[in-house]
């Protein structure tokens, strides 16, 4: 079995409402040198048999067609999972 | 009778509302199933209010695969009136029927208010019957209602005239130049955040001029199709 990761972000100019409130929630807590946070999301794909470059590139495309909307997210990784694999 | 569809997928939940709203109106609602390919027929189609497949992947993102999402993208592009409420206007977006998309409210919390729009567009097949300018009040209730768009897109919604409605009396949720509500540039096409089908019975609505619960503002977005299919 192996495993991809997609990881998508909001896009740099889009304001990210989730992070800016973790962010004024770090300092509260005690985490005053975090100055910044953006909340994204992280996708994990499995397959059958190994992670090859065909598998890969059909991870990228759905990142990039359905799994982000590029209006405001960025697929911004794409890579196998080796921890999986090497199980 | 004039048909209008409305379209029911998993977490929908106006599609009641919008079909009394089209009974209102005069016309004969049709429930139309997301996973049932056909149209039926209808002569306009509404996508409703709700949180279909649960919002999970993005707001209206899942929906865009339905079967009948299909029919509807492309009755649409060949001028089938489509209106889009609330989560139908981000099924919209995801559809790539309307530009833009919509993020979390600035502010982080669900908004649920009485809400005055300007009516800024009235050649639409769903606002003909308002006057350019008019303010109406219908509920608006989300979490996800910020209007987002890249400059370009946003300063071309201005130039053609497809802000069909915008926020008035403050911007309840960070909408880029205060946005409510966008068309295509045929104008068949509508999407608004807020709700006219909670605002079509005296009794039921918000507060109007006639007293507590008498607005009945959101009922000519009904009547307008109607209007605008019968010629």
């Amino acid at each position: 079995m192996g495993r991809v990761v997609v990881d998508v972000m909001p896009k740099p100019e889009i304001l990210d409402p989730q992070g800016k409130a973790v962010a004024g929630a770090l300092p509260r807590l005690g985490f005053g040198q975090f100055s910044s946070v953006r909340q994204g999301k992280r996708f994990e794909l499995e397959v059958d048999g190994p992670v090859t470059d065909e598998v890969l590139a059909a991870a990228r495309a759905a990142g990039e067609q359905v799994l982000s909307n590029p209006v405001i997210e960025d697929v911004v990784a794409v890579y196998e999972d080796t921890q999986v694999a090497a199980q | 009778m004039t048909r209008v569809g409305v379209v029911t997928f998993p977490g929908t939940l106006d599609d009641r509302d919008a079909a009394r709203a089209v009974r209102l109106a005069g016309g004969e609602p049709v429930a139309l199933w997301h996973a049932d390919a056909d149209l039926h027929g209808v002569d306009a189609v509404v996508l409703p209010g709700g949180f279909s497949y649960g919002d999970y992947l993005r707001a209206g993102a899942i929906s865009r695969f339905a079967p009948v999402m299909g029919e509807i993208v492309d009755a649409a592009r060949t001028g089938l009136p489509v209106l889009g409420i609330c989560n139908g206007f981000q099924v919209l977006t995801e559809a790539h029927l309307l530009p833009g998309s919509m993020i979390k409210n600035d502010h982080l919390h669900f908004v649920c208010r009485e809400q005055v729009l300007s009516v800024e567009r009235t050649d639409t097949p769903w606002t003909r019957d308002y006057a350019q300018g008019e303010r109406i009040t219908i509920p608006l209730k989300n979490q996800d209602g910020q209007y987002v768009a890249d400059e370009r897109t946003l300063d071309e919604l201005e130039g053609e005239g497809r802000v069909v409605f915008r926020y008035e009396d403050g911007n309840p949720n960070g909408s880029r130049r205060g946005i409510a509500g966008i068309s295509n540039a045929a104008g068949n096409v509508v999407g608004l955040m807020p709700h006219p089908e909670h605002a079509v019975e005296p009794g039921f609505g918000p507060d109007g001029p006639q007293g507590p619960r008498s607005g009945t503002d959101g009922l000519r977005f009904f009547t307008s199709v109607l209007h605008a299919l019968v010629g």
